[in-house]
C-alpha cells in the first residue's frame, strides 16, 4: 500500500470536509484556547489548519488514533523529536547559509545542513525499524522511509557530505600572528606550549584550582581577519575546497518532499500529545474514544474541559471530573442548578470529548464512546449584550433557527444559558418550541438551562443537576450528576448546615 | 610537593569543620586564653591554633609525628620564623599583584602570571637555603622530609627552566596559534604551539621543499581588523595564560600550606616562650592509646590559669591508670575545677601535638573531649535550668563515641541533691559502662557516696584538700567523698566568724537506691 500521509490514508479523504479558519464553536468551546496552546511551540509546522478540519468518517478516525497510539511509546516519541530537532536545525542552517557572504563559510553551511538531514532521516529510519508499529500510517512511512534510505540518490549524498565533513574536520594549521601579519600554513606537530608550562609546574600541584580561562566571545559570525585566514587555509588545500564548491552547487535542495511533509504531519500529534502530557501526569485520566457515525448511544466516565484543566493544573488547582451518557431514545442532557456549579463547563466538555474525538485523538476521561457527528453547533449566552435586550432576543432566535435549519440527525447542538433575560414565561414558551424541534431532529445536545421542567418535556431529554457541597451550601462539588430537578436538594443542605434536620434536631433535643 | 609538617601524610586543613562542641569546650576550657598566648595578637596565628587545638589527633603516632616537628622548632626557632617571614611576604606580594579592569584579557592574566611565578621562585630558593643550611640540626621526620623535597624540586637546574620559560611567554618572535576549522569553516580550538627549534626547521628547509606558507597583511587603516587580529591572539594565548595561572595558584597554595603549618608551631613556641616567662614547666606527653585507661601526671596546672594571672599556679598529681571515672569533691574554691580544667586543657594539647603543662604526663588519647559543665544562667529562657542542662547532655550522648573523656563539673545540681544524684548516677554509670572516660567534680554527696558504696573498680575518688586550720592548698589528694562541702569555711570567712553549728543537712541525704 502506498504512502500518502500521516493524516489521511487515502488522498480522497483529505478532501472530504475541508474547512477553512476555525469553526464557529471554537470560542464557545474554549477550543480556540486548547489550539492556540497547543500549537505554540510548533509554528513551524503550520497546524492550525489541521485541528480546524474535524474528519467525519470514523475510518480514518481509526487510521490518526492508532498512529497517536503508536507515538505514546516514549520509544518512538523520541526518536521522533530527535528528528524533528534534526530537520529544524538543517532548515535554521539553510536559513543561515542563505545570508552569508563569505563564500567558504556558506558552503560549510550548507554541508553541514545536508550532513543533519543525512544524520536525521537515516537515524529515524533505523529508529521505525527497531521501533514496535502497529499503525497503518506508521508502517507505511516506515516502507517508504527505508526505501528511501536506500536509494541511490539518497546513499550518494550520504557519502560525499561525510566524506567532505571528515576531511574538513581534519584540516589542521599554524598561523604566526606577528605585529599586523598573519602568516599561515599546515600544522608540522609542533608541541602544545600549554601543555609544556603545565608540565614545568606539575611538581606544585596541590589539588585543584580555579579555571583563568577567559570566556572569551564565541560566535558563529565571521569577521574579515578570519575570512582571510579562511581563504589562505583554503589555499593550503586547495583541492578540498574545490571539490566543496562542487558539491554546494550540485546538491541545491536535498530534502525529500514526502520526508518534509511527514516532519508537519507528525507534529500535528506530537503537538497534542505534548499538551496533554503535564495533565496527565497530574493524574487525570485520557482515553482513545469509540466512535460511531450511527449510533447514538453515547458515554464517558470522568470527563473534564481540557482548557480549565490546562490552567487550574498550572496553577496547582483540583479539577472535578464528570459522567455522561445517553441510553436507547435519550439524546439531550438538560443540565440545571446552583449558579457557578460547574454547569457551562460540563457542557463545554461534552462538545470539546465530540470536537477532540473527531480529529482522532485521545480525549478526557477514563472511557468514551462518542457519536461521529457530522456539525457541531453552539450558542453560549453572551454577558456585555444585556444592554440591547430586546435586540439580543431576536438576535438569539435568528441564531437558534439557523442552527436548527442547518442541523441534520448527525448534529450535535450546545445551547447554554440562552434566555436568561428574557421574561420567564416566554422563556418557557421558546424552550419548549426549540426542545420540540430539537426532539423531531432526533439529534444530539446539551441544554444549560435555570428552566428546570424543560427536561421532563420529552423522552428524549434527561435532567442532569449540578450539586452543592453537603454541609456548606456555598462551596461546590462542580459534579454534575443525573438526577430529576426537585428544587429541594438545596434547601435541605442548607438546614443541614443549621442543624435543623429531622435527625439533628432530634440529637439535640436528645442530648 | 607538599609541606606535611601537620600530618605525615595529607595536609593541615584549615577549613575542616570546627567541632559540635567547639563553644562549649572554648568556654569550660577558656581556651581563649591559650590561643591568645600562642597568637601574641596576630589573627592569622590564632586562627590557625584554633583550628589545630580544637581538631585533636587520635593517633598516638601522629601525635608523635608533631611532636617531634615541634621540637626541632623550639631548637631552630630563628630560622623557622624566617622561613615562615618568607612565606608570608610572598604571599602578601602576590595579593599586591592587581589585575584591575584587564581581568578579561589573557594578555594581562599571562603578565601577571609571570611576576607572581618570578616572586614565588626566587621565594622557594630562599627558603631552599635557609633549610639547606639547618639541615643537620633537623631530627624530625616532618622536616628531613621538607628539606628532601624542597632540594630535589628546587634544584639550580630547575631555576634555569623555570626563568627560559618565563622569558619566552614575552613573545618575541610572534604567537604561533594551531586551529581547526569549526562551524561554517570558521577556525576554532586555537592552542599556543611551541616553534620547531630554529635548526630543526632550517635543516628541513635545506632538503625538503619546505611547506607553503600564505600571508595576510593588515591595512595599516584597518582598526576593525586590528581589534580582530588581536582577538585571534588572545585566544591563542588564552590557554597559556591559564596554565600559567594556574601554575602560580598551585604555588601559592603550597607557600600557603606552608605558612598554615608553619604558624601552629610559631604559636607553639609563642606559648613556650610566654610559660618560661613565668618560669612554668613543660614537657612532652606520653600519648597512649584509646583503649587503655591511662592518666597519670605530676606537677599538672591550668596553663590558662598561670597566662592569666601571669604568675605560677599549683600543680597537681594524678595517678588514675586503670581508672575510667574519677570523681571529685571537696572543698568549696579548693581547686577542683582548675583542676578539671588542667586535666582538659593538658589532654586537647597533646591530642594536638603540643608540649603540655605539666612535668610529667601520660594519658590515653581520647576519641573526642567533651566538656558538660553548669551554666550559670539559662541562657535560652525558655527552659528551665534543669532542662536546660539535661537537653544538653542529651545533645552530647547524641554524639558521644567509646574512648571519649567527658568532663563534667557541677552537673545536674540545679535540681536537689537527691533528684540529681539520681540523674547523675544513672548516666554516669550508663556512660561509664560504654567506654567512655568520666571525670566529674560535683557537689553531689549522695550521688558521690552511692558510687563510692558501690566499690567499682575502675572508679577513683579524690578530695580538694582542707587543711585542719581551714586554709586552702588547692591541692587534689585521692579521698573518700565527704558529707559537706565545707560551706562553713566560706560562710566564716566571709562573715568573719569563728565557729558556727553545722547546718542541719541530713534530711537531704537519703539512700540513693533507684526508685522503685
Amino acid at each position: 500500500m502506498t504512502f500518502h500521509g500521516m493524516l489521511y490514508e487515502r488522498p480522497s479523504d483529505a478532501s472530504a470536509g475541508q474547512e477553512t479558519g476555525a469553526p464557529d464553536c471554537f470560542v464557545d468551546l474554549n477550543l480556540d484556547q486548547i489550539v492556540a496552546a497547543a500549537t505554540a511551540g510548533y509554528r513551524e509546522y503550520d497546524l492550525e489548519p489541521i485541528f480546524h478540519t474535524p474528519l467525519t468518517d470514523a475510518g480514518t478516525v481509526r487510521y490518526r488514533q492508532e498512529i497517536m497510539q503508536d507515538l505514546e511509546q516514549e520509544d518512538l516519541l523520541a526518536p521522533i523529536k530527535r528528528f524533528a530537532a534534526g530537520m529544524r536545525a538543517m532548515r535554521e542552517h539553510l536559513a543561515r547559509a542563505g545570508k552569508l557572504y563569505y563564500k567558504y563559510q556558506k558552503e560549510g553551511w550548507l554541508l553541514d545542513a545536508a550532513a543533519i538531514y543525512c544524520d536525521a532521516v537515516e537515524t529515524l529510519a533505523q529508529d521505525l525499524l527497531d521501533a514496535d508499529l502497529r499503525s497503518r500510517g506508521f508502517l507505511a512511512f516506515r516502507r517508504y522511509l527505508v526505501e528511501y534510505t536506500r536509494s541511490d540518490r539518497f546513499t550518494t549524498l550520504a557519502a560525499e557530505t561525510r566524506q567532505l565533513k571528515a576531511e574538513l574536520a581534519a584540516v589542521r594549521y599554524c598561523l604566526l600572528i606577528k605585529g599586523s601579519s598573519i602568516r599561515a600554513r599546515r600544522y608540522d606537530g609542533e608541541p602544545d606550549y600549554s601543555a609544556e608550562i603545565e608540565g614545568i609546574f606539575d611538581r606544585f600541584k596541590q589539588g585543584t584550582v580555579k579555571s583563568h580561562l577567559v570566556e572569551l566571545p564565541t560566535s558563529d559570525d565571521m569577521n574579515h581577519v578570519e575570512a582571510a585566514v579562511l581563504e589562505l587555509v583554503a589555499k593550503l588545500y586547495p583541492e578540498l575546497f574545490q571539490r566543496l564548491d562542487v558539491f554546494c552547487s550540485e546538491h541545491v535542495d536535498n530534502v525529500d518532499p514526502v520526508v518534509r511533509s511527514f516532519d508537519r504531519e507528525i507534529h500535528f500529534y506530537v503537538a497534542y500529545l505534548a499538551y496533554i502530557a503535564p495533565l496527565r501526569q497530574a493524574g487525570l485520566p485520557f482515553c482513545y474514544p469509540t466512535v460511531s457515525a450511527t449510533d447514538k448511544e453515547v458515554r464517558s466516565r470522568d470527563g473534564f474541559d481540557l482548557a480549565l484543566a490546562k490552567k487550574l493544573t498550572a496553577e496547582s488547582g483540583r479539577i472535578v471530573c464528570n459522567d455522561f451518557h445517553l441510553n436507547g431514545r435519550e439524546r439531550i442532557l438538560v443540565v440545571s442548578g446552583p449558579n457557578q456549579g460547574g454547569k457551562t463547563t460540563f457542557a463545554r466538555s461534552f462538545g470539546q470529548l465530540h470536537y477532540l474525538a473527531r480529529l482522532g485523538c485521545p480525549v478526557p476521561g477514563r472511557e468514551a464512546r462518542l457519536f461521529l457527528c457530522d456539525r457541531l453547533f453552539t450558542h453560549f449566552e453572551r454577558e456585555e449584550s444585556i444592554a440591547t435586550l430586546r435586540g439580543k432576543l431576536e438576535d438569539d432566535l435568528v441564531r437558534i433557527h439557523r442552527i436548527l435549519r442547518e442541523a441534520t440527525p448527525r448534529s450535535i447542538v450546545i445551547l447554554n444559558e440562552i434566555f436568561n433575560s428574557t421574561m420567564l414565561h416566554d422563556a418557557i414558551f421558546l424552550s419548549r418550541a426549540i426542545m420540540a424541534e430539537l426532539v423531531r431532529l432526533d439529534l444530539l445536545g446539551v441544554w444549560v438551562t435555570f428552566i428546570e421542567e424543560l427536561a421532563s418535556a420529552s423522552g428524549k431529554a434527561v435532567s442532569l443537576v449540578s450539586t452543592i457541597v453537603p454541609g456548606d451550601p456555598a462551596s461546590r462539588t462542580y459534579r454534575i450528576i443525573r438526577k430529576p430537578a426537585d428544587g429541594v436538594s438545596y434547601a435541605m443542605v442548607l438546614a443541614e448546615k443549621h442543624r435543623l434536620t429531622y435527625d439533628r434536631i432530634g440529637e439535640r433535643l436528645a442530648s | 610537593m607538599k609541606v606535611f609538617l601537620m600530618h605525615e601524610d595529607r595536609d593541615f586543613d584549615l577549613k575542616a569543620a570546627p567541632p559540635w562542641n567547639e563553644a562549649d569546650l572554648t568556654q569550660d576550657l577558656e581556651l581563649g586564653t591559650l590561643l591568645d598566648a600562642m597568637a601574641q595578637g596576630d589573627p592569622f596565628l590564632r586562627e590557625v591554633a584554633k583550628k589545630a587545638v580544637l581538631s585533636g589527633l587520635t593517633d598516638p603516632t601522629a601525635i608523635l609525628y608533631r611532636q617531634a616537628v615541634l621540637r626541632d622548632c623550639l631548637s631552630n626557632r630563628g630560622p623557622i620564623r624566617a622561613i615562615y617571614r618568607l612565606a608570608v611576604e610572598a604571599i602578601a606580594a602576590e595579593r599586591k599583584q592587581h589585575l584591575g579592569v584587564f581581568s578579561a584579557h589573557p594578555d594581562a592574566i599571562l603578565q601577571r602570571s609571570v611576576t607572581v611565578v618570578r616572586i614565588f621562585v626566587k621565594t622557594l630558593k630562599a627558603i631552599r637555603d635557609i633549610a639547606d643550611e639547618h639541615a643537620p640540626s633537623f631530627g624530625s621526620e616532618g622536616f628531613r622530609r621538607l628539606v628532601a623535597t624542597l632540594d630535589a624540586d628546587m634544584d639550580d637546574r630547575y631555576f634555569a627552566t623555570v626563568q627560559e620559560c618565563l622569558r619566552v611567554l614575552r613573545f618575541r618572535r610572534g604567537v604561533l596559534v594551531s586551529a581547526r576549522l569549526g562551524k561554517g569553516n570558521l577556525g576554532i580550538d586555537y592552542v599556543l604551539r611551541k616553534p620547531h627549534e630554529p635548526k630543526e626547521s632550517w635543516l628541513a628547509r635545506l632538503f625538503a621543499d619546505g611547506p607553503p606558507t600564505y600571508t595576510f597583511h593588515l591595512h595599516p587603516r584597518d582598526e576593525a581588523g586590528a581589534r580582530a587580529l588581536s582577538e585571534l591572539r588572545q585566544r591563542g594565548i588564552n590557554l597559556v595564560a591559564n596554565a600559567l595561572a594556574q601554575s602560580a595558584d598551585h604555588i601559592l597554595s603550597f607557600l600557603e600550606a606552608l605558612r598554615s603549618e608553619l604558624a601552629f608551631y610559631i604559636g607553639c613556641i609563642n606559648l613556650d616562650e610566654q610559660l618560661a616567662l613565668l618560669r612554668q614547666p613543660t614537657c612532652f606527653p606520653i600519648p597512649l592509646p584509646a583503649d587503655e585507661r591511662r592518666h597519670t601526671c605530676q606537677k599538672l596546672y591550668d596553663v590558662c590559669l598561670a597566662l592569666r594571672t601571669q604568675r605560677p599556679v599549683v600543680g597537681n598529681e594524678l595517678h588514675a591508670d586503670g581508672k575510667g571515672l574519677v570523681v571529685i569533691t571537696g572543698a568549696n574554691q579548693g581547686g577542683k575545677s582548675t583542676f578539671l580544667r588542667s586535666i582538659g586543657l593538658a589532654q586537647v594539647m597533646m591530642q594536638c601535638g603540643m608540649f603540655v603543662a605539666a612535668e610529667a604526663f601520660s594519658a590515653n588519647v581520647a576519641s573526642c573531649v567533651v566538656t558538660h559543665y553548669k551554666r550559670e544562667e539559662d541562657r535560652s529562657m525558655r527552659s528551665g535550668k534543669l532542662d536546660e542542662e539535661l537537653a544538653r547532655m542529651s545533645a552530647i550522648v547524641d554524639r558521644l563515641s567509646p574512648n571519649a573523656l567527658l568532663l563534667l563539673n557541677e552537673s545536674f545540681a540545679a535540681t536537689n541533691e537527691r533528684e540529681g544524684s539520681e540523674i547523675a548516677r544513672q548516666i554516669v554509670l550508663a556512660l561509664a559502662e560504654h567506654g567512655i572516660k568520666i571525670i566529674f567534680v560535683t557537689h553531689l554527696y549522695a550521688f558521690a557516696h552511692a558510687l563510692h558504696e558501690a566499690g567499682l573498680a575502675g572508679a577513683m575518688f579524690l578530695r580538694a584538700e582542707r587543711r585542719a586550720d581551714g586554709g586552702r592548698s588547692f591541692k587534689i589528694w585521692e579521698g573518700e567523698p565527704q558529707r559537706t562541702s565545707h560551706g562553713e569555711d566560706l560562710y566564716r570567712r566571709i562573715f568573719d566568724v569563728r565557729a558556727v553549728e553545722p547546718p542541719e543537712i541530713g534530711s537531704r541525704e537519703r539512700s540513693l537506691e533507684p526508685a522503685a
